[in-house]
């Protein structure tokens, strides 16, 4: 037994709040960190008597959902009610889509879409006490301002297969959707929200093991972890004999802990049944033209444009298509008429210029405008300014900004340039080390460093060392 | 004037207008009537006249409305009848009472009803029964009993009712006025708090055809907070017509008089007389699936309210039974603060929505429904308006069906069926069978409420029915 090698296999559910203007079924303002209880009205307090009426902006975002992922769209909106009884749901239904998502399949990269459906979202319930959290609390509060926020949840096929691949997939979705503008998409405020299903299987079968449900994990980096030690989890038992039970956990990022939260025997009846307050929307071909015209280039097609047309490689074409600010950073610097190569300045930009940031940093926000980053990339690609001397230049923008070539001039870094500037320099140094040049001469040419090492400290790094190594050849009559 | 309260509410708009009727003195009449109430009518009267207001000079004149206590009022007590919302005093107004004071309808009083709309005979109000002005021995009839001896008792001009499954029809019929379900969606429901969603209508209890045409033509109308709700495609009328050449009334097939009271079938009977006097032709129908209808309705409403009454748990507004800990303050509440009836509905409405018995349950009901609603389109295709007796008795004595819930449920053998077609119907009183009035039903196509008003009118003059031993 102990020679098995486990698969681990993902699906993952991700709830996305949608960014209307207003609540799904009533005219509250969406709002997050107000004084609690300022956005509510007998609809979404569930006062006697009050009625839901559908948003139509999220039916709007869903279809440009649906689109972006390629799904088959709803002929029509239809809402069921799904009661439980809870403090986080004043109503003790939730108005949700039950066997009628408004989306249905798709795909998005490498993993299919099961269905998208709109709902809205619970009260916000404040555990008072050490804890923070229900059990233990000494009582809990409710906020209904979060209560009836348009809410998105996407549900994959079991298409991920370790904790990295689907924290990559959720960053793309993550990116997806924000250029879509349907929701801020920030886990740490809840406004995109994923719980995983997880099982794993002997490597290279077919048949699924029994899942587990982790919910709501508010970072990337716990939802790696927390597959991961689910994973680890499940294998502990299969290789102890056990079986894994079904039922829905809970992951402590702080110890690592993974406690139950309930099991299948515990599962709620939530007696769906249609919505009699609501009545089914047809999807008119209005609507679906107006989504197809607010949908913007996604990132997976804007990576393939960045592929195809600039010749970029896939790992820089995906960085700079799927973080938007960096794919709007980079375009603007590539139109701002520096005579940049895209490659080279996909680099500079992916490589040298965010490793001087702050992680996740906007470079739009900082020092260095794109025009200054494409005149310094192009600076290099014409042997102005060496890749040495083009760092410090940019350690000097993101300082103080400025323009490269003026930093250039001012700080004496131009390349000392052809052959005319350099041949003496060479010369002399080919001079100082004669047995540096025998072995040269000889055809060993490992000893170059050190004729590049004394032309470079002559020049104070201002010259380019593929242009010595060819001096250097010329004199010898190699 | 005399006796400005035996004038109906069309003649007392007009003396208001014409200047003959001071508004304030009309609604002190009414007030001072309505607070020495004996029939138990009124959970709630107004204090005082409100200020003569422009609203006066609307189309409803300042003529005094009773609101069933169901329509929530703003500051004012809205319990549904039910010990879970005592003391409830909601902070907005359901959309058609504002949309009738606007119209010049000050609220005059709240009134009585069987908890959340659920019963037949006003018995099952946490706030006590309603007594039959007819027979105070009797029931008024119900869910809208309160509103029903109100109108008929003389203390209010006319009332704002809900039927769900009968409950404005029965109770008029049982009281000897007019009651009319108007089309499901023609008025809004916003802030009529919930018994069945699928099925409550608002609509008016009045005094005769005219006021119900008067009070309904400004109650309809498409609302923006209720998705339910339609325009009209017709403006209400004032109904004129005295005769029914061409009309063609049909009867269902399945009335032949058994399980009908023999006085109530007789009026039936004569009244369909009247109508041919009048011009108009009777025929037989089929409405083959009509007989499923009440116990479709018994799965639908009940699983609709299950849900609806969920949201009453004492942590909010109404009733709190403290209790140690939030599961047990939660079944506490629910335990002290609903009715008999209502848990009962609770239950079978949960049970049929449960999983792996709402296919055949709920949804076989639903599918029974669609059928039902087909019936009645077939059978407007042969004829105008379907009629029956609103029901198969008259008022019966207090107590008399409280340890059967099905033979109350029997009670609404005839109105349910349309209720599930969400079609308009209108009750008239067509006489008396041992001294207690008689109603007569009649039904029309979604959006008929003209033809059924017009026809129900021209009935109501030839009928002649004297309402007056039923004032108090």
């Amino acid at each position: 037994m102990s020679s098995v090698e486990y698969e681990t296999v993902i699906g993952l559910e991700i709830h996305v709040q949608l960014a209307t203007r207003t609540k799904m079924f009533c005219g509250c303002p969406l709002s997050f960190g107000d004084p609690p209880n300022t956005h509510t009205c007998p609809v979404c307090l569930a006062l006697p008597g009050s009625l839901p009426v559908t948003n139509a902006e999220a039916i709007h975002y869903g279809l440009m959902m649906g689109m972006a992922l390629g799904s088959e769209l709803a002929p029509r909106s239809i809402f069921h009610r799904k009661n439980y009884f809870y403090p986080d749901s004043p109503k003790a239904y939730q108005i949700s889509q039950y066997d009628e998502p408004l989306c249905l399949g798709g795909r998005l990269g490498d993993v299919r879409i099961h269905r998208v459906h709109l709902e809205e979202d619970a009260a916000k319930l404040v555990h008072v006490g050490a804890s923070g959290r229900l059990h233990a609390s000494d009582a809990s509060i409710v906020d209904f301002n979060r209560g009836g926020t348009p809410l998105a949840e996407i549900v994959t096929e079991p298409d991920l297969r370790d904790a990295t691949a689907a924290a990559d997939w959720l960053r793309m979705l993550r990116s997806t959707l924000r250029v879509l503008g349907v929701s801020d998409v920030n886990m740490e405020e809840g406004s995109l929200r994923c719980d995983a299903n997880i099982s794993i299987r002997p490597a290279g079968t077919a048949e699924l093991g029994t899942k587990t449900e982790l919910k709501n994990m508010n970072s990337f980096r716990y939802i790696e972890r927390g597959i991961r030690a689910e994973a680890a989890r499940q294998e502990a038992i299969l290789r102890a004999g056990g079986t894994v039970e079904q039922e829905t956990l809970h992951f402590d990022p702080r110890t690592e802990a993974i406690t139950s939260l309930r099991s299948k025997e515990d599962a709620h009846d939530y007696r769906y049944f249609p919505e009699p307050d609501l009545t089914p929307v047809a999807i008119s071909q209005d609507m679906l033209d107006r989504a197809r015209a607010a949908l913007p280039e996604l990132p997976l097609a804007r990576a393939g444009r960045f592929e195809r047309d600039l010749g970029l490689s896939d790992e820089a074409a995906r960085l700079l298509a799927f973080r938007t600010e960096l794919g709007d950073y980079y375009e603007a610097a590539l139109g701002s008429g520096s005579g940049a190569e895209p490659q080279p300045l996909a680099n500079w930009l992916g490589n040298e210029l965010l490793s001087r940031l702050d992680a996740d940093a906007d470079p739009a926000q900082s020092q260095v405008t794109p025009a200054a980053l494409a005149q310094l990339v192009a600076l290099v690609g014409e042997k102005q300014v060496t890749q040495g001397g083009a760092r410090q230049v940019l350690d000097k923008l993101v300082a103080e900004g400025g323009e490269p070539a003026a930093i250039v001039e001012a700080e004496g870094l131009g390349a000392v340039g052809g052959s005319d500037e350099l041949a003496p320099i060479v010369e002399a140094a080919l001079a100082a080390n004669p047995d540096v040049a025998e072995k040269l001469r000889g055809g060993d040419m490992k000893p170059i460093g050190v004729i590049v090492g004394f032309v470079m400290k002559q020049t104070k790094g201002r010259a380019d060392g593929g242009e010595i190594t060819r001096l250097v050849r010329a004199q010898l009559g190699l | 004037m005399s006796d400005v309260t035996a004038l109906t509410a069309k003649q007392a708009a007009d003396a208001i207008a014409a200047g003959d009727l001071d508004a304030t003195e009309l609604f002190e009449a009414y007030r001072a009537k309505a607070a020495a109430d004996e029939l138990n009518a009124y959970t709630w009267v107004a204090d005082e006249a409100p200020a003569p207001t422009a609203a006066t000079a609307g189309p409803l004149a300042g003529v005094p409305l009773a609101v069933k206590d169901l329509f929530c009022t703003e500051g004012v007590p809205s319990q549904s009848g039910s010990k879970i919302l005592e003391g409830y005093r909601p902070p907005y107004t359901a959309s058609v009472v504002a949309r009738l004071q606007a119209a010049g309808a000050p609220l005059l009083a709240k009134t009585n009803q069987d908890e959340f709309a659920m019963g037949s005979s006003n018995e099952n109000s946490a706030y006590g029964p309603v007594l039959n002005p007819w027979d105070r021995t009797r029931v008024p009839g119900g869910s809208s009993g309160g509103s029903a001896a109100a109108v008929a008792g003389g203390s209010a001009p006319w009332a704002l009712g809900t039927d769900t499954g009968g409950s404005i029809r029965q109770p008029a019929a049982l009281t000897g006025i007019v009651g009319l379900k108007p089309t499901y969606g023609s008025v809004s429901r916003y802030g009529m708090i919930a018994f069945a969603s699928s099925l409550d209508q608002a609509g008016p209890l009045t005094r005769d055809v005219t006021d119900a045409a008067l009070l309904y033509g400004r109650m309809t109308g498409r609302d923006p907070m209720d998705s339910t709700s339609l325009q009209h495609p017709e403006e209400i009328v004032l109904p004129t017509a005295e005769r029914l050449d061409g009309i063609r009334l049909g009867v269902p097939e399945a009335i032949t008089g058994e399980g009908i009271e023999p006085g109530v079938f007789a009026r039936f009977e004569e009244t369909l007389k009247l109508a041919q006097e009048l011009g108009a032709t009777v025929q037989r129908v089929p409405l083959p699936h009509a007989e499923h209808g009440l116990s479709a309705y018994y799965v639908i409403a009940p699983a609709e309210a299950s849900s609806n009454l969920a949201r009453f748990d004492g942590v909010r507004y109404g009733l709190r039974v403290e209790a140690p800990d939030l599961l047990s303050m939660y079944t506490r509440t629910r335990h002290d603060g609903f009715g008999a009836e209502v848990k009962r509905r609770i239950m079978l409405g949960t049970y049929a929505l449960s999983s792996g018995y709402y296919d055949a349950y709920y949804g076989k009901a639903q599918r029974v429904r669609t059928l039902i609603a087909d019936d009645y389109k077939r059978a407007f295709a042969s004829v105008d308006l379907v009629v029956t007796p609103t029901a198969p008795t008259v008022a019966f004595g207090l107590g008399a069906k409280t340890a059967d819930p099905l033979e109350m449920y029997l009670n609404d053998l005839f109105t349910v069926p349309i209720s599930l077609a969400g079609i308009p119907a209108i009750s008239i009183p067509s006489g008396l069978s041992d001294d207690l009035p008689v109603g007569f039903q009649m039904a029309g196509p979604a959006f008929s409420e003209n033809r059924i008003l017009g026809a129900a009118y021209a009935l109501e003059r030839a009928i002649g029915f004297d309402a007056t031993a039923g004032r108090v």
